[in-house]
């Protein structure tokens, strides 16, 4: 009889449950939002990202919470490793009970949890992944992404290259991950029929000591336009190269590497004159943002909540922005229930964020799952990135 | 503590034992944390067959994590590309693991020691690229990797990780089983002379060449099907889980389970599984304290300090020192 009566109140407290579970992890004084983030293992560099997102909301519970609420952000290591982000992101959710997770970091760790995020339905919002997968509302209803894919980004440059260059000749240099052919197969499929314009194409590996002989065997080709897909150590040997060996092509550099500090400063600013790149975050270390009312937002959480990290490092500015966007979904969300948040996420009109280039701004709707899909193309004047044209948006 | 153990009877109940209480534990436990235990199950597999090649063999590995990636890509392409039932894979993933490490075993035939565990560890750095390599992208999804799903449950009534718990769990003893039957026998005795003295081994009529290479085969086996068995548990493969950390951690758990035992592999599974998690908790709860991996690290030295020959080795020494202590 005893027995019985346990079941019974077991089936009772699951059924409630059930009813109950789209508004796991959230109270009337808080909620539980989960992350993942590489805090050690090869990709422990973005490490910060998931850093500053923890900052950024200790500092709003500090002033009160979000509508009252206090914010538990918990943040995993799961070293960029997949099998790992399932483990962490299956206690976050099934254990820690967290409403939805946010910021995610990597593609081949959120492409581990798509599916069971989806099956779960629990909010995969804003992950931190320049691939093109995560704005999929009809097959992924509960993903969305954050940043513009980089696919979209090698399509404008193929674009503008089209345009710009009497009969050009590209040479095309990545790094052989899924980043590197992301960029690639953008700028490919931006080249329509005119594939054939490409006179080189050479990959490197991110364990290589050098990118020079690439570099070489391109001018040898003959290409008067490069487009470099490389990261902040190799950009910057591409371009000091290049400008070694006289070789003055369209330089097109990827937005990964566009810092001033980090690539432009190494490479030679002399050299690196003239680069072309399409930007969509404020570089930090660009003095012509210092003066902005958004930058100095930036600057004071920098200096109340993460003194010690290093003003150059534009994942800081990414991780503001992307925790600064969540900010806004939940202060103007009144359905505080995992489907409610995946609406008002989905409900975001024309939102400008700190560290985001003046007039791109943040649009998402039921059908359109990529928030932030504008750039805009600049050029390096010897000092800094002079942007020119208008803000090209992949959406319209 | 260099042999396996006789079968006593003390052994047999002791391993019935362990086995019953392993098949009530997912009913104990929430689905999440028998997941987690199905996952120390897979090291610990995966561990067996570095065991069988280090431990008593003698033959260094830094690089089990390469023949884990064959193991699950094996897996893996079967399913996603040919539809194959998930089980059916298994023999194939084995036997794929086998033929790798096999020929693997021929070159480092020449090699001792250091050098024999730098080649492996060149095995292991290379394995990632190789998954991403063009040529082979039309297999192995390249860095996008493969998705798979879970393997149904096997009976009404179990949930998915309940279900794979217990093929983990079955496959597991039935493994350790060939893996004390391999070691108790004649090949078994060759295997360890090998380990013990090389020349002595060969005076005595054994075809050293062969066993060795055999050995890394079979051990390649064993983590091969490992490899397998993660892929129905994490549902996806991609080259950035077979990276140079996880051929460390096989490592890790095998010396810290004890690298010259059967049973220990268990320790060694739960210890991968466990204390990285433990050691994250503690430092987010004491947000004064060193960072995880750095807790991660006094836990490993705890354990190597005081107990040398694994967790198995340490249990073993507690078994004897009881006994003694009743006697006395």
């Amino acid at each position: 009889m005893r027995f019985r009566t346990l079941l019974a109140a077991t089936a009772a407290t699951l059924l409630a449950g059930a009813a109950q579970a789209d508004s796991t992890g959230i109270t009337d004084t808080s909620i539980k939002i989960g992350n993942t983030s590489p805090y050690s293992g090869p990709a422990s560099s973005y490490g910060v990202i998931g850093k500053t997102a923890v900052a950024y909301f200790n500092m709003v519970n500090r002033q009160g919470g979000i509508k009252g609420r206090q914010v538990e952000l918990i943040s995993y290591d799961d070293g960029y490793s997949p099998p790992r982000t399932v483990e962490q992101v299956r206690k976050l959710v099934e254990q820690d009970q967290v409403a939805f997770t946010f910021l995610t970091l990597g593609t081949p760790p959120n492409s581990a949890i798509h599916r069971y995020m989806n099956a779960k339905k629990v909010p995969q919002l804003f992950v931190a992944t320049g691939a093109s997968k995560w704005g999929h509302p009809d097959d992924f209803p509960w993903t969305m992404g954050f940043q513009p894919p980089y696919n979209i980004e090698g399509e404008i440059y193929a674009k503008y290259a089209l345009d710009n260059v009497e009969n050009p000749k590209i040479a095309i240099l990545f790094q052989n991950d899924d980043y590197g052919k992301d960029y690639r197969d953008g700028f490919l499929k931006g080249l329509g029929d005119k594939k054939d314009l490409v006179v080189s194409m050479l990959p490197y590996e991110v364990t290589d000591p050098t990118v020079d002989a690439q570099v070489v065997a391109m001018k040898d080709s003959g290409a008067n336009v490069f487009f470099n897909v490389t990261i902040p150590k190799f950009a910057a040997q591409a371009i000091r190269k290049a400008c070694e060996i006289g070789w003055k092509p369209l330089h097109l550099l990827n937005n990964v590497s566009s810092s001033v500090g980090s690539t432009l400063k190494p490479a030679g600013l002399e050299c690196s004159k003239d680069l072309i790149t399409a930007q969509w975050q404020k570089d930090p270390t660009d003095p012509q943002w210092h003066e902005t009312a958004g930058y100095k937002e930036w600057a004071a959480f920098m200096d109340s909540e993460i003194p010690d990290g290093d003003r150059g490092d534009v994942n800081y500015a990414f991780g503001h922005s992307a925790s600064k966007l969540l900010h806004h979904v939940l202060e103007n969300c009144d359905d505080w229930t995992r489907k409610g948040i995946m609406g008002c996420a989905a409900n975001v009109k024309d939102l400008q964020l700190p560290m985001v280039l003046p007039g791109i701004v943040v649009n998402t709707s039921p059908t359109d799952f990529y928030p932030i899909q504008a750039e805009q193309l600049s050029k390096f004047d010897g000092e800094k990135w002079v942007l020119f044209g208008d803000v090209i948006d992949a959406s319209k | 503590m260099q042999r396996p153990n006789p079968v006593t009877p003390r052994l047999v109940v002791a391993f019935f034992a362990a086995a019953a209480l392993g098949a009530v534990l997912p009913h104990l436990v929430s689905d999440f944390t028998a997941y987690q235990f199905t996952l120390a199950m897979i090291y610990g597999i995966a561990l067996l067959g570095l065991n069988i090649l280090t431990g008593y063999n003698g033959q260094f590995s830094i690089g089990h994590s390469a023949f884990y990636a064959v193991g699950a890509y094996t897996a893996a392409i079967l399913m996603f590309h040919f539809e194959w039932n998930h089980y059916a894979t298994l023999p194939v993933a084995a036997l794929a693991a086998f033929i790798a490490g096999f020929l693997f075993g021929l070159p480092a035939l020449r090699l001792e020691g250091l050098y024999l565990a730098l080649a492996t560890f060149a095995l292991a750095v290379a394995t990632p690229q190789l998954l991403k390599f063009d040529a082979f992208e039309h297999w192995t999804g390249g860095v996008q990797g493969l998705f798979v799903l879970k393997p149904d449950p096997l009976a009404a009534g179990l949930s998915q990780d309940q279900s794979l718990y217990y093929v983990t769990f079955g496959i597991m003893l039935f493994l350790m089983v060939v893996a004390w039957a391999l070691l108790h026998s004649r090949s078994g005795r060759a295997i360890m002379a090998i380990r013990d003295n090389p020349i002595a081994a060969s005076t005595m009529g054994i075809n050293t060449a062969l066993y060795k290479t055999t050995t890394f085969g079979v051990s390649a086996m064993f983590t091969g099907v490992a490899g397998a068995l993660s892929v129905f548990a994490t549902e996806f493969v991609s080259p950035d889980a077979f990276n140079f950390f996880l051929a460390v951690n096989l490592l890790i758990g095998s010396v810290v389970g004890g690298i010259v035992s059967i049973p220990g592999v268990v320790f060694g599974g739960l210890f991968l599984v466990f204390v990285p998690n433990w050691a994250q908790d503690i430092s987010r709860a004491y947000p004064s304290v060193p960072p995880p991996w750095a807790i991660f690290g006094v836990f490993l030295i705890l354990v190597i300090y005081f107990a040398p020959y694994g967790a198995w080795g340490g249990v073993e020494r507690a078994v004897a020192w009881t006994r003694r202590r009743l006697k006395g």
